[in-house]
């Protein structure tokens, strides 16, 4: 059946503005300076609500179309049209882009409205607020355009605002390096999203999401070209959603400040990968070498990131490798292709619930220890921040996944989907995915534990911490209560997004390889997670060194980020530099040489010629009149011989 | 004795459709009535009301008229969509080159001679050179001149067209001489100018004879309809194309005729070379276009390869003689040279495209290029405008403001993508393209390689050097100034950024009527 997106009309025919508000309020921030200084917060808040209550308009008059007609295209202007080229600058709000709409701004408002406390008192939180908001805008923007271009600029404009909050406070030299290092590792995944966008033009003929899917539909391409479409896309999906081999980035990205980490680096932006492969989803399901291909992706990735957070003490950094090792799960999930793109998207869904309000804790717990990160030098917290203690545990409950929490809903069928996995790749996956459930378990309790509980181990100036303001504690207490029930509402109430996306993955039934029962694979998952939380309270309940100790070599590595930045070092960044001064070489020698020589051959001509310009009527009207002889000459010549 | 009535029939005038040009002229004898009764102190004001009022009543009255497609005045002037086009943007023009004019806070008078007629370097210059007021001439000879220009791009015959370029020939030969300071230069290049002029337009006015020998008619049409079923021979056609068409790419300043141009642009009071350089191409082109698209449609494959040739000529003299120049003014002129090759290459591509292309490019660069010539008025010292380059060694230290508006506006003279000159050349190559004439596209794009070395040097010199002892500074512009400054970088900018409704109007413009 070929795709096809309604045009929109009635209430959806406006969906233009979720992205014109918080753009234009990041516009009057950023524009208007200092005199938005005292009210600016509150319009970058007050912008995202309202894109939050359009947002949710627009859900309840998308449930009232009927369900195959559940899209509506919009086409403002011709963004580039050039010769065969015709880029629309058009909008879909489909399920898909739906609730990612409700996940941006609603996550999105906590957000804010939680940095309205935590940014009080620095000087640039106008600056911040304009950038978040920019930020949102972008986003919406990225999940919202109806080809892969609108989509392309939205992508550039979440890593512009990433990029400018990472290094949001500039004068540290670390945020300024983190912020540098998230720019170029995404210009790498965006150099394979271009070239696919590219590639799609040559093949296709056009760049609409429409217009690709019925080409490759209908075996508009050859298997070969949708495998390299497919791993170029990947290659982008992998740059902005710190996927291996483009993880090391993300980690990094924590120097900002907590909320950017919170909305960007965790709930939406990193998520933008999983939408782009959720979206190209007719084109992932083409190709079986491809699904593979990201199911391995996924896999590794989040065994990679498991591990890495079981080694690193800093609160924001266990937490970011969670993250990668969280979104392996969604790659693992859209890889698998089939009814697993829902199961992905609950668990993207959740994910950003419980992870943004667990970046929110740790950002409450900072604020109350004078920004210190090390969580060697937390413990017994648990009596002095009560509500951060509370709605930081549901989150981390629900991520290792305890029932009836939402990770349990969400999780669980992705390691099962793995074991159904078509021949034996599917033991090796479901195996993966199991196994990193357990390793969840084990850092995130070593993180929660070493935090909250066991004696304290604080450095010698804090004296009392204190629980963090209302503003602050509101978006917690939300986030909590969205990371319990998350999970159910969005598996079994009339809410459930497997029937919500039906239209938009529509081959939801292509199972038949049952390894393992569903019940096999909810309790083996429950048992190893048991286990993961058992080792981490035996090893961490009475605490742990403040200083870094001797270890074997699996935490060594890990410590070292698995080796991740000296394979960037070896592989990249050394035949780089040595290609680059080769090139330099060439370019001094060879090119500047044919360069140079040209330009004086230019300059000697124009000294020459100038010696004709000498300032002599008599010679001017020597040189028109004989200018006037050969054109005559050369007219009748051409005319008559 | 008795002339019988209908053996003298008084033409049919369309006075709503004439109204710019009538406008401008009559406005133009009020000014010189004003130059006569008037008392010296409040001539000014009054002139320069007078001045923006009328271009802007023209304008107005051509924006109402611009539906209307009718010959009119017995057939000798056509106002069709290129016409109306070309008027609105000469008045358009004409107005903001007024306010770079009338600019008189830079330097006490203002950058025009109190009295023209006292000859240079006596006793009685200085004094008069230190005298707080202008003569104000310049403003009724602008409203001629500019309402000649009008003339000239929608005359339908060969007549009225030579009476036109005279008319807006001779009050801008005037125009050159009027500098305040270095009268000599400039009275040099107002001399140089008037002779070479008047050697272009003896040129014009054989031409005119030849094709009246050919065809037995004036008027376009007919020598159209003359070339299509005429059995004599063609040679008195084609010396006659030649001669027209040199009296025309002397004012729009192709080689090998554009001797005059670097001499002329240099003396002449810069507001004044703000003026020509914008509105005279104006003029030129839609002149050019007109006898070239209407008059001699269907001898395409005879002329093509000739005008072709003098384009490429066109372009890499300028561009190449660019490099050397020392001289901002000097500079400028080049590049404004070596544009007049890049607007034949749209000219060439005898198509629709090739026509709105070229009436596009036309108000980009005249918006620009005033702009630039508006920067270099505010760049002085004690001794007036501080032209040479060496000067401008590091002004963007002195004055980020200006050396910024300068380096977009000479990053838009190099073609980069986002300003106005990057849309101007894509639409007249692709039309270029479009006829077929791929070849002048490459000299195009080798000499736009070219001339971006000279730009570029001016923007690291203003940037990259370290200001001198001999900088001078950047004076605050007056309100009028700020004006013309302004509208031109927002012109170049939003041209270059969405040129959808230009390009529109301009393919909507882009059908002559014969």
């Amino acid at each position: 059946m070929p795709v096809h997106f309604a045009a929109a009309h009635g209430t959806l025919s406006s969906i233009w503005l979720l992205v014109a508000i918080p753009l234009a309020s990041a516009a009057i921030l950023l524009l208007f300076g200092r005199f938005t200084e005292r009210w600016g917060h509150l319009l970058g808040v007050a912008s995202v609500l309202a894109s939050f209550i359009l947002g949710l308009i627009y859900f309840f008059s998308l449930r009232g179309l009927s369900s195959p007609y559940r899209a509506a295209s919009l086409n403002l202007f011709d963004f580039i049209p050039v010769g065969g080229l015709k880029v629309q600058f058009g909008l879909l709000y489909d399920p898909l882009s739906a609730i990612f709409v409700l996940l941006i701004t609603g996550v999105g408002f906590l957000i804010h409205l939680y940095a309205v406390g935590y940014m009080s008192h620095d000087e640039g939180r106008r600056r911040f607020f304009g950038y978040f908001n920019l930020f949102v805008a972008a986003m919406l923007l990225l999940v919202l355009g109806n080809n892969y271009v609108i989509t392309f600029v939205g992508w550039e404009g979440v890593g512009l605002a990433s990029y400018l909050l990472i290094s949001f406070w500039y004068d540290r030299p670390a945020a300024a390096t983190a912020g540098k290092k998230a720019f170029i590792m995404n210009r790498v995944g965006d150099a394979g999203f271009v070239t696919a966008i590219f590639l799609m033009f040559a093949t296709f003929g056009s760049v609409n999401f429409a217009d690709v899917f019925n080409g490759v539909a209908s075996h508009g391409a050859g298997q070969t070209t949708i495998l390299i479409l497919g791993l170029l896309l990947l290659l982008g999906a992998c740059g902005k959603s710190g996927q291996f081999p483009l993880q090391a980035w993300l980690p990094d990205a924590m120097e900002g400040p907590t909320p950017v980490s919170a909305l960007i680096h965790a709930a939406t932006m990193v998520t933008a990968g999983v939408y782009l492969i959720a979206r190209s989803n007719p084109l992932f399901t083409a190709n079986l070498t491809l699904q593979t291909v990201v199911v391995a992706v996924g896999a590794f990735t989040l065994l990679f990131g498991s591990i890495i957070g079981g080694a690193k003490d800093d609160i924001k950094r266990v937490l970011a490798w969670s993250t990668v090792s969280q979104i392996g799960y969604m790659f693992l999930g859209v890889g698998l292709g089939g009814a697993a793109y829902a199961l992905a998207l609950i668990h993207l869904l959740a994910h950003g619930f419980f992870k943004a309000g667990l970046f929110l804790g740790a950002g409450s717990v900072m604020h109350s220890m004078k920004d210190r990160t090390d969580i060697r030098r937390f413990g017994g917290l648990w009596r002095y921040m009560p509500i951060t203690w509370a709605t930081f545990g549901l989150g981390y409950l629900s991520i290792i996944g305890i029932p009836p929490l939402s990770g349990f809903f969400s999780k669980d069928p992705i390691i099962e989907s793995a074991f159904n996995r078509a021949g034996w790749t599917g033991w090796l996956f479901g195996s993966a995915a199991l196994l990193g459930a357990g390793l969840t378990a084990f850092y995130m309790t070593r993180l929660f534990v070493l935090t909250f509980h066991g004696p304290k181990r604080w450095t010698e100036d804090i004296e009392h911490p204190h629980e963090s303001p209302a503003v602050m504690t509101i978006p917690l207490v939300l986030l909590a209560v969205g990371s319990i029930a998350a999970g159910a509402l969005f598996v079994y109430s009339p809410f459930n997004v497997k029937d919500w996306l039906r239209p938009v993955f529509n081959n939801p039934a292509a199972e038949g390889h049952e390894h393992i029962g569903q019940w096999w694979a909810t309790g083996m998952t429950f048992v190893v997670v048991l286990i993961g939380l058992a080792i981490g309270l035996l090893l961490f309940r009475r605490g742990t060194a403040p200083q870094e100790q001797p270890a074997g070599p699996v935490v060594a590595a890990a410590r070292a980020n698995l080796f991740g930045d000296m394979f960037n070092e070896t592989v990249f960044e050394k035949p780089g530099l040595y290609l680059t001064r080769a090139l330099v070489y060439l370019d001094n020698r060879g090119i500047d040489g044919l360069v140079n020589g040209l330009a004086a051959l230019v300059g000697g001509s124009s000294g020459r010629l100038r010696r004709t310009q000498t300032g002599f009527v008599r010679s001017y009207a020597l040189s028109m009149l004989g200018g006037a002889l050969l054109i005559v000459a050369a007219m009748l010549a051409v005319a008559l011989g | 004795m008795t002339i019988a009535q209908d053996a003298l029939q008084l033409p049919h005038l369309n006075y709503g459709a004439l109204a710019p040009m009538l406008i401008l002229f009559g406005a133009a004898a009020v000014g010189v009535l004003i130059e006569a009764f008037v008392p010296r102190r409040s001539r000014y004001a009054l002139q320069l009301v007078l001045g923006l009022g009328a271009l802007v009543a023209a304008l107005i009255v051509v924006i109402t008229e611009s539906g209307t497609r009718e010959l009119t005045a017995g057939a000798a002037i056509a106002l069709d969509g290129p016409a109306l086009f070309l008027q609105g943007s000469l008045a358009a023009l004409g107005i903001v080159a007024l306010l770079l004019i009338a600019e008189r806070t830079l330097e006490p008078g203002g950058p025009f001679v109190a009295a023209a007629a006292v000859t240079a370097g006596t006793e009685e210059d200085r004094t008069q050179a230190a005298r707080e007021d202008a003569g104000t001439e310049v403003y009724p000879l602008l409203l001629f001149a500019l309402g000649g220009m009008m003339l000239f791009v929608s005359a339908n015959d060969l007549l009225t067209m030579f009476v036109a370029l005279e008319v807006f020939s001779l009050p801008l030969y005037l125009m050159c001489g009027l500098a305040r300071r270095r009268r000599l230069l400039s009275q040099e290049s107002a001399m140089k100018y008037f002779l070479l002029g008047s050697f272009a337009s003896a040129f014009f006015l054989f031409g005119i004879a030849m094709l009246y020998g050919f065809s037995g008619q004036i008027s376009f049409a007919g020598i159209h309809s003359a070339i299509q079923t005429s059995t004599q021979s063609t040679t008195l056609l084609y010396i006659g194309l030649a001669l027209v068409a040199l009296g025309l790419l002397f004012k729009a300043a192709a080689a090998p005729f554009h001797v005059w141009i670097p001499d002329v642009y240099q003396g002449a009071p810069t507001p004044i070379t703000a003026f020509m350089s914008a509105c005279t191409k104006v003029a030129a082109f839609g002149a050019l276009i007109r006898v070239l698209y209407v008059a001699f449609q269907g001898t395409d494959w005879d002329f093509r390869p000739v005008i072709g040739a003098i384009a490429v000529l066109t372009m890499l003299v300028g561009s190449i003689l660019s490099v050397t120049q020392t001289d901002i003014k000097r500079l400028l002129a080049y590049s404004s040279i070596a544009n007049a090759g890049y607007i034949l290459v749209g000219v060439l591509g005898l198509s629709k495209d090739g026509l709105s292309s070229t009436l596009f490019y036309l108000v980009t660069y005249g918006f620009t290029v005033i702009a630039a010539f508006g920067v270099v008025t505010l760049v002085r010292d004690a001794d007036g405008e501080a032209t040479h380059l060496s000067r401008w060694a590091g002004l963007g230290r002195r004055s980020p403001l200006y050396a910024g508006l300068f380096t977009f506006l000479m990053l838009a003279f190099a073609g980069i993508p986002l300003t106005s000159g990057f849309t101007g050349k894509f639409a007249v190559f692709a039309a270029a393209i479009g006829g077929g004439q791929s070849w002048l596209v490459v000299f195009g794009v080798v000499s736009s390689m070219i001339l971006a070395f000279p730009y570029l040097r001016v923007v690291v010199m203003m940037w990259l050097s370290e200001p001198g002892e001999s900088t001078p500074t950047v004076s605050i512009p007056g309100a009028l100034t700020s004006a013309t400054l302004a509208i031109g970088g927002l012109a170049t900018l939003v041209l270059g950024v969405v040129p959808a409704p230009l390009l529109d109007l301009t393919n909507h413009a882009a059908q002559f009527i014969r």
